[in-house]
């Protein structure tokens, strides 16, 4: 054990973009700020690295962002996907600050643009950052930089000791040697605890162990973990993690954006036993991108094999991997591995059940299928145009939803009040706001917003 | 707790290192285009994005596109140590550098030099020598330079050095702009391409702030800035050459020319433009990381730095030497390297000028108005 000399003011835990922005805070009020950054330099950033847009409320067209998005539109969204499991006040609160944060991240380096091809949907909503998560990433280090910030990489937080209503000490490895720092006030952006699969397995059961990560394999949770034993209160179901249907050939990590598939709306989808499980057309993808993931968990092995043919292999985004391709149903099967004379009958049947109507790629066109169960209740076709294509379907988890819960300042709780010197912010607080569901750029919004307010509270702490 | 080395940053050798560029090209491409976080930087990913498969041809017009900025490179979350390895600036560099040595003919010339600075350098000192035993040998009776080299001594070897490599270009041009199944030229195609080579659009990096060049994920203009100095300095020095050209034939006014003159002031103004502009981009060079481009041709691209450099550094010690002993050597010395870089047109770095213009010129016949 080593003690190291040094004397900080603020460290922040973490080195995504609720780190960066807590860091940057601090260190523009004149604090001595350190950053632990979990993950080696080439990976740091965190679950930042694959975000790519912020969601910004604006009365008005402003820069990027097109027509007005009111405080009361977002904070409806908001509603719907999480059903009513937020904290109203800090939602609105994070909601109302989004327009200044936009300034503040420019100002900063974080370069915005339109939205991308493909997501004019968002256009209205959400700003884009130019080149993706990974360059805001990197501007905001330089940044920090510029301030004096510290940062050590691969430098993991295992314990915070808490001593009453304080933290006294925490302690880290790097490079093989555990060292131990006592700064004035500290800050948690670690994230969830999505990487850690046996964590994962003890709500989901030894299925975890088939799910893959779509995101940093360093959120695991140690830092979260150790302070709810030591009695923070949580917030969030510690069972519950957002998760989707990806491409099953994507790496068990990080795959990130491009491994997604669009083609389900399209598409039968059946499982290992050949067999169809839900209803592909219930609504456009977007909005049921997110069940599919937990569809896919509920089936043998967790796998599910998308099936679409030559009619539809150019109506959705293309994915990372080229599809499996064949000239038969049967031969198709073979090569996903499945029953072919169970698709054989699963794609019969299905065809059978198709009827003649208007087909509308980019609307609910009703074209829905007659007399099986599941039905397929829009863009039902028949799969009968070789060449034929299958992708396989895995359960991609994004984030975990259990967290550290807050209050309007960051701080974090105890059953018996706030820890005095310990803020939290992004990912492993957004439960408070994010109690389910998800809405595409808010996990920026929170992370920023948040980001803010914890550094501004530890350096006003620090400083007296 | 799970194991903590959950990436072995140990670089292995990639997977996708036995797949030639034009294989390798694709794969990225195609990763990127599931993605598409980079569409704002350049034009190389609008123009992506609006294919769904790539033939060898779309992947030759994509690399002639890319300014090797490196945007993409730095903003990517897939770059080494990920598994998919992504290395776009390097993996376009290569296919670029590929469709120059295949098209221009003949091929072996190309191969030749692109990749060996020292040939660039042998043919510069073999050509300043062959000019200087000229000198030595047989002159006019007349002022200026003439009196050290015929005026027709210097057409006669000129004019071949300058046709014939053109002839080269014009036909890899060609078979450059079947690759990748070019349409008829429009004025509207040549107008936007040649805004786009005039501004350096591709290296604004699409938010305004520069490209990520000699200081990794730095936004700077510093590489535009050195780019233009060279280009407006060469277009300058080139002008300079027409002029006089043109007063020597039509006006019946042979060199030497006052300082005054339009020659000297094209000159004069381009030599250091070209000066400033080649020692820049030289030292930008040597701090690049390297293996974000073609590293097979690092030395042949510096090697022909450095002869835009001597060109324009000589042509300004001639005017300086005037009417001293030093007037013949250096007269060798600059002939020798303008020569060098005639000859060298086709087979240096100079070609990308022209490829990337019809590239430019195709990708305004492509992109949606």
């Amino acid at each position: 054990m080593t003690q190291t000399s040094n004397n900080y003011d603020v460290i922040v835990i973490g080195g995504g973009n609720a780190a960066l922005c807590a860091a940057i805070t601090a260190a523009e009020q004149g604090a001595q700020v350190l950053i632990l950054e979990g993950a080696p330099k080439p990976y740091r950033g965190g679950n930042s690295r694959h975000t790519r847009n912020f969601r910004c409320m604006h009365n008005a067209p402003m820069a990027v962002l097109t027509d007005s998005y009111d405080e009361q539109e977002y904070f409806d969204d908001l509603l719907k996907v999480t059903g009513g499991k937020t904290d109203k006040k800090l939602a609105r609160l994070a909601i109302r600050s989004t327009e200044e944060c936009y300034r503040w991240m420019e100002q900063r380096g974080v370069r915005f643009q339109p939205s991308l091809s493909g997501t004019l949907s968002l256009s209205r909503t959400n700003a884009f950052f130019m080149g993706g998560g990974k360059s805001l990433v990197n501007a905001y280090y330089r940044h920090a930089e510029k301030l004096g910030i510290e940062v050590r990489y691969e430098a993991q937080v295992s314990h915070l000791q808490l001593n009453g209503d304080r933290v006294d000490w925490i302690e880290f490895e790097q490079q093989g040697r555990t060292q131990r720092l006592s700064p004035k006030s500290l800050v948690v952006a670690s994230g969830g605890f999505q990487a850690d699969t046996d964590w994962l397995a003890q709500a989901w059961g030894p299925a975890a162990k088939n799910f893959l990560i779509r995101g940093t394999p360093y959120n695991r949770g140690v830092v979260l973990k150790n302070l709810l034993d030591q009695g923070a209160e949580s917030v969030g179901d510690p069972t519950q993690c957002h998760a989707v249907a990806i491409d099953g050939r994507a790496p068990k990590f990080d795959g990130g954006i491009v491994t997604r598939l669009d083609c389900v709306p399209f598409s039968v989808v059946v499982n290992n036993q050949a067999e169809r499980f839900y209803d592909e057309g219930e609504d456009v993808w977007p909005k049921r991108y997110a069940i599919w993931g937990r569809l896919v968990a509920a089936q043998p092995d967790q796998v599910g094999h998308v099936i679409i043919d030559a009619k539809s292999i150019n109506l959705f985004m293309p994915s990372v991997f080229p599809p499996i391709q064949a000239d038969s149903i049967e031969e198709l099967a073979d090569k996903l591995g499945i029953p072919a004379d169970g698709l054989r009958i699963t794609i019969d049947q299905f065809n059978g059940a198709c009827r003649n109507g208007d087909f509308h790629p980019t609307e609910l066109d009703g074209l829905a299928t007659e007399g099986i169960n599941p039905a397929k209740t829009n863009w039902a076709r028949p799969i009968d145009t070789p060449p034929y294509y299958g992708y396989s379907l895995r359960t991609g988890v994004t984030f975990t939803y259990l967290g550290l819960k807050v209050d309007e300042t960051a701080q974090v709780q105890t059953p018996t009040g706030p820890i005095k010197n310990l803020w939290a912010a992004g990912e492993t607080m957004a439960g408070s706001i994010l109690g389910q569901g998800y809405l595409a750029g808010f996990g920026m919004t929170i992370g920023t917003v948040f980001g803010r307010i914890a550094g501004q509270e530890a350096a006003n702490y620090a400083s007296h | 707790m799970q194991a903590i080395e959950l990436i072995n940053l140990e670089s292995e050798s990639s997977p996708f290192q036995a797949l030639d560029p034009l294989q390798d090209a694709r794969r990225q491409l195609e990763i990127c285009n599931a993605c598409r976080y980079c569409e704002g930087y350049c034009s190389v990913f609008p123009a992506v994005h609006r294919a769904r498969s790539f033939s060898d041809g779309d992947i030759q017009q994509l690399a002639n596109l890319c300014h090797n900025c490196r945007g993409c490179y730095y903003a990517c979350q897939y770059t080494e140590p990920h598994e998919f390895d992504l290395n776009v600036p390097r993996v376009l560099a290569e296919v670029r550098q590929q469709s120059w040595q295949d098209h221009t003919p003949p091929s072996v010339m190309a191969r030749a030099f692109h990749r060996h600075g020292s040939a660039i350098a042998v043919l510069s000192i073999v050509a300043m020598a062959l000019l200087l035993w000229l000198m030595q040998t047989g002159a006019d009776h007349a002022e200026g330079f003439y009196g050290l080299l015929s005026h027709n001594a210097m057409v006669a070897i000129f004019l071949p050095a300058f046709g014939l490599p053109l002839v080269a270009i014009g036909i890899g041009l060609r078979r450059y702009w079947r690759t990748i199944g070019g349409e008829k030229l429009r004025l509207s195609h040549l107008k936007d391409a040649f805004a786009s080579a005039a501004q350096m659009k591709n290296l604004a990096g699409g938010h305004g702030d520069g490209c990520n060049f000699e200081d990794k994920d730095r936004f700077s203009h510093a590489r535009r800035h050195f780019h233009q100095a060279t280009m407006i300095g060469f277009l300058l020095c080139f002008g300079a050459t027409g002029i006089a050209t043109l007063m020597h034939y039509l006006l019946n006014l042979p060199a030497p020319y006052s300082l005054a003159s339009l020659p000297k002031l094209f000159g004069i103004s381009g030599g250091v433009l070209l000066s400033v502009g080649t020692l820049g981009l030289g030292v930008l060079k040597l701090k690049a990381e390297r293996h974000l481009a073609d590293a097979r041709v690092w030395g042949g691209e510096m090697a022909f730095i450095g002869l835009l450099f001597a060109v324009s550094s000589t042509g300004l010690a001639l005017v300086a030497a005037a009417g001293t002993d030093w007037l013949t050597l250096m007269l060798a010395i600059h002939l020798g390297s303008v020569l060098t870089l005639f000859v060298l047109m086709p087979f240096s770095k100079m070609v990308h000028g022209f490829y990337r213009l019809a590239a430019l010129i195709r990708e305004a016949q492509l992109k949606p108005h």
